[in-house]
């Protein structure tokens, strides 16, 4: 099938293009940008879409989602989590590896991929678990899982505390150029903290997380990183001190990336007043100096991609008590508008945050996505940087409601999202 | 002034209005407590629910006598934590107690937050008899109205809460309640157990007891609970009782007519010497028996304020 | 205040040495009388009897004050709870001859309530009900033993007393809502 988008304003940081042309898609590739239309128009074998208006950029690729799928398929499948991945312009999802079972091994990523195939309507890349069942003792198959298709190793959420076989761990992974990504926690620090230590924590008699609790392992890893010459990508950078870090880091030449999420650069920890489990997460948003931080972060360079951590949950699990509620923010279908505010706030320049959902995190784990040059397979996203509506978080295709930012009035729709040349969204 | 509040979840919500209604209307109760026939019958034919995941005998009991006054019905509902977890959600639980009829819930839960999960999701009002860290409104409202009655008056007077602080639902409802009604609040105990942020509540922090005792009208113990705080707050609950344990003789820095109060239970010999427990300053027992009127007024109060939501 | 007066400063004077009277005949024997006033305004009309009743035989009555409240029946309808205010009976019913006091009579619910709370205080011997004003439409089988004045209205319309222990002046008008 070919698709011919018109009058589009084409924004393809990987080439530094910002300028309105049309492209044409055959066989699933970016095939040309043709000057003259009229005559593909009329060819009734060529779809077209009238792009005026809109922009088109590289579909976005989301270097950090749960699909919950094995395992916790009440939460999200590799379906429902592709559908609403594809709903927020999403063309790829990097995903987490604390399924059950984990993906520590080629088999359950053998599987992945296969149910992604299968039913999944955007890429789907995952990432191994560093060690055997996030447990941080004895390494995962991460050679077995690089070969399987893994883009990356991560105990996210269960971060290995022990220095020694984090060390190992990244020697190890070397040679596979694959990244090391930290969610960077101190579990002791964390004690039973359930949000922000601060000013709310202690009003709402909660356990609270320290902003030590990330930056002593940012520190850690980077030193490690240091050590043992392995990308280190730090996940869902979330306090001023991690920031700092890996400037610092990054000035020094060490081999650092990092990533922000959404509702670290626009929410604060009074999010949580009321109790709202909707906005417990982890690590837990913080306050409006830390946002200020990251905010400089995405600005300077220091944080290279914006990634949801998509962490979806069922509405049971999350209407309990708040220290029993899990961690987690569905965020797939938010994305766009809420990084827009950073445009509209003077954040980021448009071409800025596309490259920070598109180009940037496909250099991060090394996959041959977010660019639309000649060739490329053909994932784009088109959407309106101008309409406005209002976020309903039970309307999301996610099986996760779970969003602080229900209700919020947001511009920046998502009109289409084409995968392989394939349109898999429209609005 | 009529009470607007389908629910009493803590002290931060209530302005000094609210909170001195509360009172006075537990000084009304006072009066039924003190009568021959101790009933009245106000709220015939409401179900009361005292729900509680934590094993507390007093408050617990407390809130039932308080209950039977005022003739409502009452059921009692204790469940240990570990049975909830492994069983039906806190919403589950009171879903199910609603629907039998529970006009008023009250809850007391070891997490911070439990009771705002009832009250957003229920139509029953709810009562905070304490959660987690957090607020234990009814202690508080006791507490002042008890020093109300002794002082006569609490703007201007200066308390002094002492211990552990970070954990304590105690402290913080006192803390509320006591700046509403222009007291001058201080806080006291080893550092590790005083959140730092607890300035932004407008109280003074202190570290050593006997500067915070200064010039102090009322000191508030809080209860120290070794199996909480573990061994990583504090090094031995014998250089707790060193530093921060109340002998006769710290209390002399303190005015002469200072009132003492605790929450209960006493850890004779750690938080208070067994002298200054049974001391003509200590007002221990007056909480407890003022605690039946203070709560006999909360469920009056919801019960009536719950109709104008 | 607009309306139709039906009782100025003067003749409520005269009412309440009437209704004092009247108590006395009934109850010759002083020492056995307790008056209770029912809140808000029942209160200063009890402390008038009572003043009266010490004037003319030298006995002051215990004098105790009601706040019916946490007695009345319609509280899990009415849409505004009264504010509870203080019940003050220092002294012992036993035995005795309790005349509670109320400004007006009207359903008869309020007069059920207070003797419902005069009864969790003991077991007085008799239990009389004393007003300046009973204006019908009685909602259960209850009657003053003392009236003031009996009048006919309609329930439309408003019957205020005015104290002038709380109103500055002496009178009850009668006034369409
Ligand atoms: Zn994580």
């Amino acid at each position: 099938m070919k698709l011919l988008i018109k009058s589009g304003r084409i924004i393809d940081p990987s080439r530094n293009i910002d300028r309105v042309e049309n492209i044409l898609i055959e066989e699933g590739k970016i095939s040309s940008y043709p000057a003259e239309t009229k005559k593909l128009e009329k060819d009734k074998k060529i779809n077209l879409i009238d792009a005026s208006g809109k922009t088109v950029s590289p579909g976005f690729i989301d270097m950090h989602v749960h699909l919950r799928e094995p395992g916790y398929e009440h939460k999200e499948t590799i379906r429902t989590g592709c559908e609403a991945g594809a709903a927020g312009g999403f063309t790829s999802l990097v995903c987490m590896p604390n399924t059950n079972p984990i993906n520590d091994n080629a088999s359950v990523t053998e599987y992945i991929l296969l149910k992604a195939r299968k039913e999944g309507i955007v890429n789907v890349f995952p990432i191994g678990a560093i060690t055997k069942g996030e447990k941080g003792e004895s390494l995962a198959q991460i050679g077995e899982m690089f070969e399987a298709g893994c883009v990356g190793i991560s105990d996210d959420g269960m971060p290995v505390m022990n220095s020694k076989v984090m060390r190992h761990a990244m020697e190890y992974v070397r040679p596979f150029n694959i990244p090391v990504i930290s969610h960077a926690e101190d579990k002791n620090l964390s004690g039973n903290g359930v949000m922000n230590e601060g000013f709310f924590s202690n009003k709402l008699g909660l356990g609270g997380i320290p902003n030590a609790s990330e930056e002593v392992i940012v520190a850690r890893d980077i030193t490690l990183a240091e050590l043992t010459g392995v990308h280190l990508h730090i996940a869902h950078v979330s306090t001023a001190g991690s920031v700092r870090l890996i400037r610092e880091a990054k000035a020094r030449g060490i081999r650092v990336t990092a990533e922000a999420t959404p509702h670290h650069v626009m929410l604060t920890d009074e999010a949580v007043l009321g109790y709202d489990t909707n906005a417990k997460v982890n690590p837990p948003i913080r306050t409006a100096e830390d946002v200020e931080f990251i905010r400089d972060g995405l600005k300077d360079g220091t944080i290279d991609a914006i990634a949801t951590d998509h962490a979806p949950h069922s509405e049971d699990e999350k209407k309990v008590e708040f220290d029993l509620a899990p961690f987690g923010i569905s965020g797939l279908e938010t994305a766009l508008p809420i990084s827009l505010k950073l445009v509209t706030e003077g954040v980021l320049t448009l071409n800025q945050l596309i490259e920070k959902l598109t180009f940037n995190p496909a250099q991060i784990v090394n996959i041959d996505r977010g660019t639309l040059m000649v060739g490329a397979k053909a994932d784009l996203v088109i959407f309106d940087t101008e309409k406005a509506f209002t976020v309903d978080r039970m309307k999301f295709r996610s099986k996760g409601k779970n969003s602080p930012f229900h209700g919020w009035k947001l511009t920046g729709h998502v009109e289409y999202t084409i995968v392989g040349g394939e349109i898999v969204y429209s609005a | 002034m009529v009470f607007q509040r389908k629910h009493i979840l803590g002290l931060e919500e209530l302005d000094a209005r609210e909170i001195n209604l509360v009172l006075d209307t537990a000084a009304s109760m006072k009066e039924v407590s003190e009568r021959d026939v101790k009933k009245v019958p106000a709220l015939k034919g409401t179900t009361v629910v005292n729900l509680f995941f934590e094993p507390s005998t007093r408050t617990r009991s407390s809130f039932e006598i308080a209950e039977k006054r005022l003739s409502a019905d009452v059921l009692n509902f204790t469940l240990s934590q570990s049975s909830v977890i492994k069983g039906e959600t806190l919403l589950d639980t009171a879903r199910n107690l609603e629907a039998m009829g529970a006009g008023v819930i009250v809850i007391r839960h070891s997490m911070s937050g439990a009771p705002w999960l009832l009250a957003k999701e229920l139509h029953s009002s709810i009562i905070n008899a304490g959660d987690g860290s957090h607020e234990h409104p009814s202690q508080a409202l006791l507490d002042l109205f008890t020093i109300r009655e002794i002082k006569g008056e609490i703007g201007g007077l200066v308390v002094v809460i002492v211990g552990d602080i970070r954990h304590s639902r105690v402290a913080r409802s006192n803390i509320w309640g006591f700046l509403r009604l222009g007291a001058e609040v201080r806080v006291v105990g080893p550092a590790t157990l005083i959140p730092k942020e607890i300035e932004y509540m407008d109280v003074k922090v202190f570290y050593t007891l006997e500067e915070a005792l200064k010039d102090a009208d009322v000191v508030i113990m809080l209860r120290i609970q070794m199996e909480r705080q573990g061994s990583e707050y504090f090094p031995s609950l014998r250089e707790y009782s060193k530093f921060y344990g109340l002998s006769r003789e710290k209390l002399r820095i303190a005015k002469d007519d200072v009132s003492v109060m605790h929450p209960g239970p006493i850890n004779r010999g750690v938080e208070l010497s067994s002298e200054v427990a049974d001391d003509v300053n200590s007002v221990i027992l007056d909480q407890v028996s003022n605690g039946i009127a203070v709560r006999m007024a909360m469920l009056y109060l919801v019960a009536s304020g719950g109709r104008n939501v | 205040m607009a309306g139709k007066v039906l009782m100025n400063s003067e003749t409520m004077t005269e009412t309440v040495t009437r209704i004092t009277r009247e108590i006395l005949e009934r109850n010759p024997d002083a020492n056995k009388l307790v008056i209770v006033g029912i809140r808000t305004r029942g209160i200063h009309l009890a402390r008038r009897l009572a003043d009266q009743i010490e004037k003319k035989t030298g006995i002051k009555p215990p004098l105790g004050t009601l706040d019916i409240s946490l007695y009345r029946d319609d509280l899990g309808i009415k849409d505004e709870w009264p504010e509870l205010k203080k019940t003050d009976i220092p002294f012992t019913v036993d035995k005795k001859s309790v005349i509670l006091v109320d400004d007006v009579i009207f359903t008869g619910r309020t007069s059920r309530a207070a003797i419902e709370a005069i009864m969790d205080f003991g077991r007085p011997s008799i239990i009389q009900l004393a007003v300046l004003v009973d204006r019908g439409h009685r909602e259960l089988p209850i009657q003053a033993d003392y009236t003031g004045n009996r009048i006919d209205t309609n329930t439309g319309e408003k019957v205020k007393v005015l104290l002038s222990e709380t109103d500055g002046t002496d009178a009850v008008v009668v006034s369409q809502e």
